[in-house]
């Protein structure tokens, strides 16, 4: 009964920590059909930034409610600021070209920011525990379990039906679905595609950001984060296809309870079982679970 | 012109050229190559601190200002010419940074290397590249336990020896220890690191049980669901050989959660993160260091050298990197002098620095290094273990119950492979 309950919450933490990191790269890619590798660099970035703002905060002495709103403030800059330059400066150049490509540009722009880091910050990791300790733990039958990341658990519902409730409840919204389905068309029909396309990446680069600033309390953070977090949150958006919020959210469960299975019973296949899933997943379905095939246009 | 004037023409040459490069030799600086991490993860655990204690050292060397009897300028009066280059990537890329360093750079030597990966996939090309390379920091015992080499030289100990040290400190200091789990990385660090602890403690307390054996992925970052394990585990000993953010990130994360109030953390290189994370470890940890180094090193002259220096260039105190960087570097300009005495004064060749290092015996401030195993070409040094607590009136913190282990109590004979000797019970050993 524990062990059931210790997968139950280790898993649930987990999915949404992932679905929380890969929103923003399933956003745009499903609208901009831009695999966006910068993602990472954004959420180190906005981890670095918010542990900046965490530190300067609370050196001050001031009230604990403060400090998460000054975390979720500097990723919103700093996903802001970073989203602007990249789009304007350099995306906008490739959206005619071939989709290889341009995730090769935001594989350059994702090496930038990584050097950018170190330029910025240093090398010296930093380590902003007070959010995090601040929430303290509370006790679900024998498992104590920290709030903060419950915290993270319900930040991923909130997540999950505001991007639901935007895309299918706003006109912005059905904008987004009808360049998501035929940018042309939707052009023809008065769309401002450019606009779409500058909120969209805004918004999934805020979002990247965010997922940084949210685990940078939990976390040391340091150099190369970004790298990790990008190769799993693929595995997740590939799991539930490419350009589904609502796969993503299925793939991030999935793989959650999948690791979460794995450590408390056959630990030597923690690294093997989120990559195995993926790729049955795949075999079965290519185009994910929510994915579907598009034809091509020539 | 006559056949002989021709003759004595051409030796006249020959010998001029002869005597320029010989002259030239004479005259060019030592150039060292410094593989360590730039950028990546491990960069602000070893690769700052090791960056900078060569910057450190190799200025102090060639400006004559170490203590003796390594006070004589450069390496026996050649000054040294450092490039440091980045260790990040994968082997691949490690190896041809290696050769480019070699090839392209013209380095005579050189001295690097954190990644057990990487130093073995180096060695095999620096064998045919036939350039005296000094491993600083790779702990992997299978470099030497699998092959000899020529090339390739080691002063820091094997992960063994942490292995073997804080096996026998667990069971003095706790003898009513009953079992044990371990949360180690999924890589050739982690797993060898855990495999020595087991045969360890397998050897040294056979009833003692093993209960959770944890292997997340290097740098996961995200360690809920162990955690969940090894509180449900209820091990009295949890032992982690988690090195820079993953350690940190594991500290915050158990703590957070009460781990420590339930299992005793026992940390084989947790003095790397002491001078920067005090607070935040738990107090009763128990404390290794890859030898004697940092908050473990011992008190003698070059220590006392390094330290002032270090944190006053700095501003921080070297951990364990930046030390073995330290002891490394004094082996080779023990080895050189020695090589260049041997040689009547003159720069001596690699071959001549190779039969000087081999099997050598030398002073660092980290204590006596003897190049013991490997044929002579893998040091084995004493290994120091404390239980740690933050002393909050002086807001410091501290290392206390510390034991020190003599070499030959934690390294294998010569004759024996590091697995070999756990699983035949440590025979020998010289505690």
């Amino acid at each position: 009964m524990t062990t059931a309950l210790a997968i139950l919450v280790d898993g649930l933490v987990y999915a949404a920590w992932l679905f929380i990191v890969a929103i923003g790269l399933t956003l745009i890619f499903g609208v901009m059909k831009v695999l966006n590798v910068a993602h990472g660099g954004l959420y180190a970035f906005g981890a670095y930034s918010a542990a900046t703002a965490i530190g300067l905060y609370f050196d001050r002495g001031w009230p604990v409610a403060g400090g998460f709103i000054a975390m979720i403030a500097a990723a919103i800059a700093v996903g802001f600021v970073i989203g602007l330059v990249l789009e304007r400066l350099l995306l906008k150049n490739f959206y005619d070209k071939d989709e290889i490509l341009t995730a090769l540009v935001t594989y350059a722009a994702f090496l930038i920011l990584e050097d950018l880091l170190l330029l910025i910050w240093g090398a010296q990791g930093l380590f902003v525990p007070q959010p995090y300790r601040a929430a303290g733990i509370v006790m679900i039958g024998t498992l104590p379990v920290s709030v903060y990341d419950l915290m993270l658990v319900a930040l991923a519902a909130l997540l999950a039906f505001g991007s639901w409730y935007c895309i299918r409840r706003t006109k912005f919204g059905r904008m987004l679905l009808a360049v998501l389905f035929d940018r042309e068309a939707a052009a023809a029909f008065g769309v401002n595609v450019t606009k779409v396309y500058v909120t969209t990446f805004l918004v999934g680069s805020i979002l990247g950001a965010l997922g940084g600033a949210v685990t940078a309390p939990r976390i040391s953070v340091s150099a190369g984060i970004g790298v990790e977090v990008i190769v799993i949150a693929f595995a997740v958006i590939a799991i539930g296809g490419m350009s589904s919020i609502g796969g993503a959210l299925v793939g991030a469960l999935i793989v959650g309870f999948a690791r979460a299975f794995a450590v408390h019973f056959a630990p030597q296949l923690d690294l093997f079982v989120v990559y195995a899933v993926m790729t049955i997943v795949l075999v079965l379905r290519p185009h994910g679970l929510f994915g579907s095939a598009v034809a091509r246009k020539i | 012109m006559t056949l002989l004037k021709k003759a004595t023409l051409a030796c006249a040459a020959a010998v001029f050229a002869a005597g320029t490069t010989i002259a030239s030799a004479q005259n060019q600086p030592v150039k060292i190559g410094f593989p360590v991490f730039l950028s990546g993860p491990a960069v602000g655990a070893f690769g700052e601190p090791s960056k900078n204690a060569v910057n450190l050292i190799v200025r102090a060397m060639n400006n004559g200002e170490l203590p003796a009897p390594y006070n004589q300028k450069g390496l026996g009066g050649f000054p040294i010419e450092p490039k440091i280059v980045d260790e990040a990537g994968n082997t691949a890329t490690v190896v041809t940074e290696f050769k480019n360093l070699v090839q392209r750079d013209k380095v005579d030597i050189v001295v690097g290397y954190v990644s057990s990966a990487g130093c073995l996939a180096v060695a095999p090309v620096a064998e045919e590249l036939e350039v005296l390379t000094i491993f600083y920091a790779c702990g992997a015992s299978r470099l030497f336990d699998e092959r000899d080499y020529k090339y390739i030289f080691r002063v820091s100990s094997s992960q063994t020896s942490d292995a073997v040290a804080t096996a026998r400190y667990i069971l003095s200091k706790f003898p009513d220890t009953t079992s044990y789990s371990g949360i180690n990385q999924n890589y050739s660090w982690g797993q060898d690191n855990w495999r020595d602890f087991k045969l360890a403690m397998a050897a040294l307390a056979p009833k003692v049980k093993m209960d959770k054996e944890l292997m997340p992925k290097l740098f996961a970052g995200e360690f809920g669901a162990e955690i969940s394990v090894l509180l449900a585990s209820g091990s009295p000993i949890v032992h982690s050989s988690f090195f820079g953010g993953d350690l940190e990130t594991f500290i915050l994360q158990a703590s957070a959660r009460g781990l420590p109030q339930k299992s005793r953390l026992l940390l084989t290189v947790g003095e790397q993160i002491l001078a920067r994370q005090g607070k935040n470890v738990p107090d009763g940890t128990i404390i290794g260091g890859r030898g004697r180094h940092g908050m473990l090193a011992s008190d003698n002259p070059i220590n006392k050298w390094f330290l002032d220096a270090y944190v006053k260039e700095f501003n921080s105190v070297p951990n364990f990197p930046a030390y073995h960087m330290l002891s490394s570097m004094l082996g080779l300009k023990a080895a050189w002098e020695k090589a260049q005495a041997a040689n009547g004064g003159k720069r001596p060749t690699t071959d001549d620095v190779i039969k000087a290092f081999t099997g050598l015996a030398f002073e660092t401030a980290s204590g006596p290094v003897k190049m013991a195993l490997g044929k002579g070409h893998q040091g084995i040094e004493e290994v120091a273990v404390g239980t740690y607590r933050y002393n909050k009136a002086t807001n410091q913190p501290e290392l206390y119950d510390l034991v020190t282990y003599p070499a030959e109590c934690v390294n294998p004979p010569a004759n024996m492979t590091s697995e070999e000797w756990l699983k035949k019970g440590m025979p020998g050993a010289k505690c």
